[in-house]
């Protein structure tokens, strides 16, 4: 019976937060804009227009027409079929990493909070100087040792990602650790276990969902950033960041290879922002909400 | 507009619009107005709208709230037609708000001196050496000693009381004509308390300022209001001079709040005001409180009073103010008389030589330092607890009650002595060591139970876990039982399904003594349970407490710094300061003479909900950081210290020996008959 309500109300609970959050404008639109990436992502090799691989050079640096409404890049490809298609490698790979990074920085920081202490606090140095380092450094160093394959970037970027969240994860921890209704668990001779399962899991996942969300959001960016930077995707697969990259030398004649991939990123990474933002208030853990003052 | 009123706030309703796309009104018609010179003390239930209030004298609404009508002006400035700029410009300044817990919410990393002076910089243009001189005189002028020290510590190096002052210096460090107080004292000691009203009271005066004092605590607004404004469900329902609202308040719900506060001079229970307020947006015909009212009639539920004003300057929302005299009495016959208690001689929990310490100075740095260890936080408690016997431990923050429940329920180690248990069960130190049995017999009930509840977790789960635990209960038991622990603390069955966000502050508490009781314990260890409710939901706890005590025979140890509360509830009442045991005796003895130096200084700051009586403030109300190493505790604030004899020698247990006095101890130097 009350594993029944138990059961009952963990379901209830998603569905109301999901209900909460697409009730709020910032969630409806965000949901909405992740959701159209996602689907894009994936049937977009189906309703591409054309090939994103197809050069024709007559069509070099062409402007929009009827034909091909983004117009076509230095190669005369298809701007626009090579957009659509642009994000799928990126949100495989955020999309595999992400989970990873806030699993294992969420293990690791639960397990910091736990121990505590002297040690604790030494980790977490640790773990700050390692943050103070800038991301790109760190990464090329690992991608110019490994190579730049899917297989090495999703390990790179969900090991770096995961960094940051040990942090949220122990804070958020330390803040659970310390409330009565873990001393009154305690208090009752409740097992270990039972209290880091019960008492303690349901409140920091709260706040992990929302922090992977962020995370999300960031390594979007930074994929996007390496692909730039020429160490993410390699050619010809179709990738926003690779894209901005070949066209931006063509900027001042032929704006419009930059311009779809530029929309369809940021119009990504609002939506997953956004997304989160609701999230957290859907939650109940939206700490935006200053005192007057 | 011209306006004669300093702040003047006229028919003001505030409201937000609801996902259902509703409005839903938060204030409703609300008019108030403070000339210069005058203080209004805004009372109310939590949910009335008091907070929302105070915030729109300064144009500040809560996110997502909105003026719907009414103007709100403040010197004449419509401060409802300001943008952010102008308003931020007008707050801090010349209209300053201290919120509740503002001496907490100072910024932790910053020393004082550095946030009073970002504080003034954005209110003046001084020079640098003069806006050092301000600084110090700011930090004097809230009474605090030695300001030029004060400005390089960091806030934690300050006591609570201290934390506040700085606050409320920070508020004034832009001159204000206006101050807005929102629960200023609330969380603080009784002597930090009262000395910090006084200081308010003085504040206000000298700079002849307009003062807004939000409250649930009537005696603070007795001692610092001239005026009081009763709301309820986002109305007002009386306005009236402190000593009309309070001494004879006109309107039920008033009446209801005044009666259900626990006094010293009172030997029982206060009333409990039954039921809760209407929640924003409930459909209310008629009366809002009309559910709760033992005057109200038909005309009360279908018609909604208008706002009166009386030929004594009341204003008054009732039909039926002139029968409040039958209120009176008709709800003298249903006080609550506390559970007798059958006096067994058993005893049920003992205290041996109790010590307990937080400082674990290692071996090493013991070694270097070459220093003597600090005393410890709490120690040579003695105290024998009788079956069924409700024990009041009071005492300032930081007397350690918390500490001695704490290691009762074996969350902490003590350092010596012992818990038996029973007469017979020695108790391992530690939870983990403990057997079941032993655990099931000691519950404990916490200060907040936003706090004590996992958010997470359904009303079914919170009662689901001790039920498991030592019953092994499970599904339609499980249930039945559930269902029944409800019903005792007087909730219904569609709890169950409820989270702790979905409940009252009430409610909340009511769950948590649910949880408590599920085990069916012997004894229930109560830290501040009450001290996070509304009055009114304070006398319904205190009143079940009473009622399960009664049902079970359940011991309870009460802990508490309000004494009228600790008065109201306990058969026995043990003063701790600094974690030693100042004086022990049945609770009518405690209460009388003779005092002992420290229960004399505390009873002296309590604040009774009664303009015509004034503390006695006898001690300062600094905070001691570790008790003395010897002597008596108490010795740097007593006011009746004796001298070096106080310094040296641990006070003598002195016995009083009247007979009704019974087991009443004193620990003090001075001789019992002097102590009155
Ligand atoms: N975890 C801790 N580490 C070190 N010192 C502590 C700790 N907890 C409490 N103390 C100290 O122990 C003393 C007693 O604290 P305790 O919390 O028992 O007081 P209290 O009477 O319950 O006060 P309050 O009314 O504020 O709850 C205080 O001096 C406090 O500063
Ligand atoms: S109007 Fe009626 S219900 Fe309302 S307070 Fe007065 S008597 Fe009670
Ligand atoms: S022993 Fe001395 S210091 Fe202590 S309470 Fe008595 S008079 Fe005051
Ligand atoms: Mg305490």
């Amino acid at each position: 019976m009350a594993q029944a309500i138990t059961h009952q109300f963990e379901k209830n609970r998603a569905l109301t937060v999901l209900k909460d959050l697409v009730s709020r404008p910032s969630g409806a639109i965000g949901l909405s804009l992740v959701m159209f990436h996602l689907v894009l992502a994936i049937i977009s090799p189906y309703i591409a227009p054309y090939d994103y691989k197809l050069q024709n050079s007559y069509l070099m640096l062409s402007a929009p027409d009827a034909v091909h409404w983004l117009g076509a890049d230095h190669l005369g490809r298809d701007v626009f079929s090579r957009t659509l298609m642009g994000g799928r490698e990126a949100l495989l790979v955020t999309g595999i990493a992400t989970p990873l990074a806030v699993i294992w920085g969420g293990f690791i920081g639960i397990l910091f909070g736990l121990v505590g202490g002297r040690l604790d606090e030494v980790l977490m140095r640790v773990v700050d100087a390692f943050l103070s380092l800038p991301w790109i450094l760190k990464m090329l160093v690992i991608i110019v040792t490994f190579g730049s394959g899917t297989a090495v970037l999703i390990p790179t970027l969900a090991f770096f990602y995961g960094v940051p969240v040990i942090r949220i994860a122990r804070a958020a921890t330390h803040d659970v650790i310390a409330r009565d209704f873990v001393w009154s668990a305690k208090a009752r001779g409740h097992s270990r276990i039972s209290i880091i399962w019960r008492e303690l899991l349901p409140n920091v996942l709260d706040a992990l969902m929302v922090e992977g969300a962020m995370r999300w959001s960031w390594m979007l960016l930074a994929f996007s950033s390496l692909s730039f930077l020429g160490f993410g995707v390699s050619p010809p697969t179709p990738d926003w960041g690779l894209m901005i990259s070949d066209a931006r030398g063509f900027m001042s004649f032929a704006p419009w290879g930059v311009i779809g991939p530029v929309i369809a990123l940021s119009s990504l990474i609002i939506g997953i922002n956004l997304t989160a933002d609701a999230l957290a208030k859907a939650l109940g853990i939206d700490r935006a909400q200053k005192a007057p003052v | 507009m011209s306006s004669s009123s300093f702040i003047d706030i006229q028919n003001l309703s505030v409201g937000y619009t609801s996902r259902s796309q509703k409005i839903i009104k938060v204030l409703r018609d609300v008019s108030l107005t403070i000339n210069r010179g005058e203080s209004v003390g805004l009372v109310g239930e939590s949910g009335s709208g008091k907070s929302t209030l105070a915030l729109a004298a300064m144009g500040y609404f809560k996110r997502g709230l909105r003026a719907l009508n009414g103007s709100v002006h403040f010197n004449n400035i419509n401060m409802l037609g300001l943008d952010h700029d102008e308003l931020q410009k007008i707050r801090g300044g010349n209209l300053a708000l201290i919120p509740q817990n503002s001496g907490q919410s100072l910024t932790p990393t910053m020393r004082i001196g550095r946030q009073i002076a970002e504080a003034l910089r954005l209110h003046s243009d001084l020079s640098q050496t003069a806006f050092d001189d301000r600084i110090i005189e700011i930090l004097s002028q809230v009474r605090l000693p030695n300001p030029a020290a004060l400005i390089n510590r960091y806030p934690h190096e300050l006591s609570g009381g201290q934390q506040q002052r700085v606050a409320i210096a920070m508020a004034l460090a832009g001159q204000p004509d206006a101050l807005l107080l929102d629960e200023p004292t609330t969380g603080l000691d009784v002597t930090t308390q009262a000395h910090i009203l006084e200081l308010l009271r003085d504040l206000a005066r000298d700079r002849n300022m307009a003062m807004l004092y939000v409250s649930h605590d009537l005696g603070a607004i007795s001692r610092v209001c001239d005026n009081v404004v009763v709301m309820y469900a986002g109305e007002v329902v009386l306005t009236g001079s402190s000593r009309q609202t309070l001494l004879a308040p006109k309107h039920p719900y008033a009446h209801g709040l005044l009666t259900s506060i626990p006094r010293l001079k009172q030997k029982e229970l206060p009333v409990a005001l039954d039921g809760r307020p209407p929640m924003p947006g409930e459909a209310i015909t008629g009366c809002a409180f009309a559910d709760r009212c033992a005057l109200a009639d038909d005309q009360c539920r279908t018609t909604s009073p208008p706002l009166t004003r009386l030929e004594s300057a009341e204003s008054i929302r009732c039909f039926h103010h002139d029968k409040i005299d039958q209120l009176a009495t008709s709800s003298q016959k249903v006080k609550q008389r506390k559970a007798a208690r059958k006096d067994t001689g058993e005893t049920t929990l003992g205290l041996e030589d109790l010590a307990i310490t937080y400082a674990k100075s290692g071996f090493l740095t013991q070694f270097l330092s070459n220093s003597p260890p600090p005393p410890a936080t709490v120690d040579n408690i003695n105290i024998n607890i009788e079956k069924g016997e409700t024990l009041g431990l009071v005492g300032e923050s930081g007397s350690g009650k918390s500490t001695i429940l704490k290691t009762i329920a074996g969350l902490i180690s003590p350092k010596n002595g012992g818990i038996i248990l029973n007469q017979d069960t020695k108790l391992t130190a530690k939870v983990e060591d403990r057997p079941s049995m032993n655990l099931r017999q000691i519950q404990m009930i916490f200060q907040n139970p936003d706090d004590s509840l996992n958010p997470r977790h359904t009303v079914a789960q919170i009662l689901a876990q001790p039920l498991r635990l030592y019953f092994q209960l499970s599904g339609k038991d499980l249930h039945d039982r559930s269902v029944k622990l409800l019903e005792q603390v007087r909730l219904g069955e569609h709890y169950l399904s409820r989270l702790p966000s979905q409940l009252s502050g009430g409610e909340k508490q009511r769950v948590a003594i649910a949880r408590a009781f599920a085990a069916e314990p012997e004894i229930v260890l109560c830290d501040e349970v009450t001290s996070a409710l509304d009055v009114s939901v304070q006398a319904a706890v205190l009143d079940l407490l009473n009622v399960l005590k009664k049902e079970r025979g359940t011991t309870y140890i009460f802990v508490s710094h309000d004494l009228a509360v600790v008065k109201a509830i306990s058969d026995r009442v043990a003063v701790l300061y600094q974690g030693r045991l100042c004086e022990i005796g049945p609770s009518d003895a405690v209460y009388q003479a003779p005092f002992h130096p420290y229960t004399d200084v505390l009873l002296g700051a309590v604040l009774e909900p009664d303009p015509d009586t004034a503390p006695t403030l006898s001690a300062d109300d600094v905070v001691e950081l570790s008790p003395p190493a010897k002597g008596c505790p108490f010795q740097r604030r007593c006011p009746k210290k004796l001298g070096e004899i106080c310094e040296n020698q641990t006070p003598p247990a002195q016995t009083s020996i009247q007979a009704s006095n019974q087991g009443h101890v004193i620990h003090c130097h001075i001789p019992l008959k002097e102590l009155h």
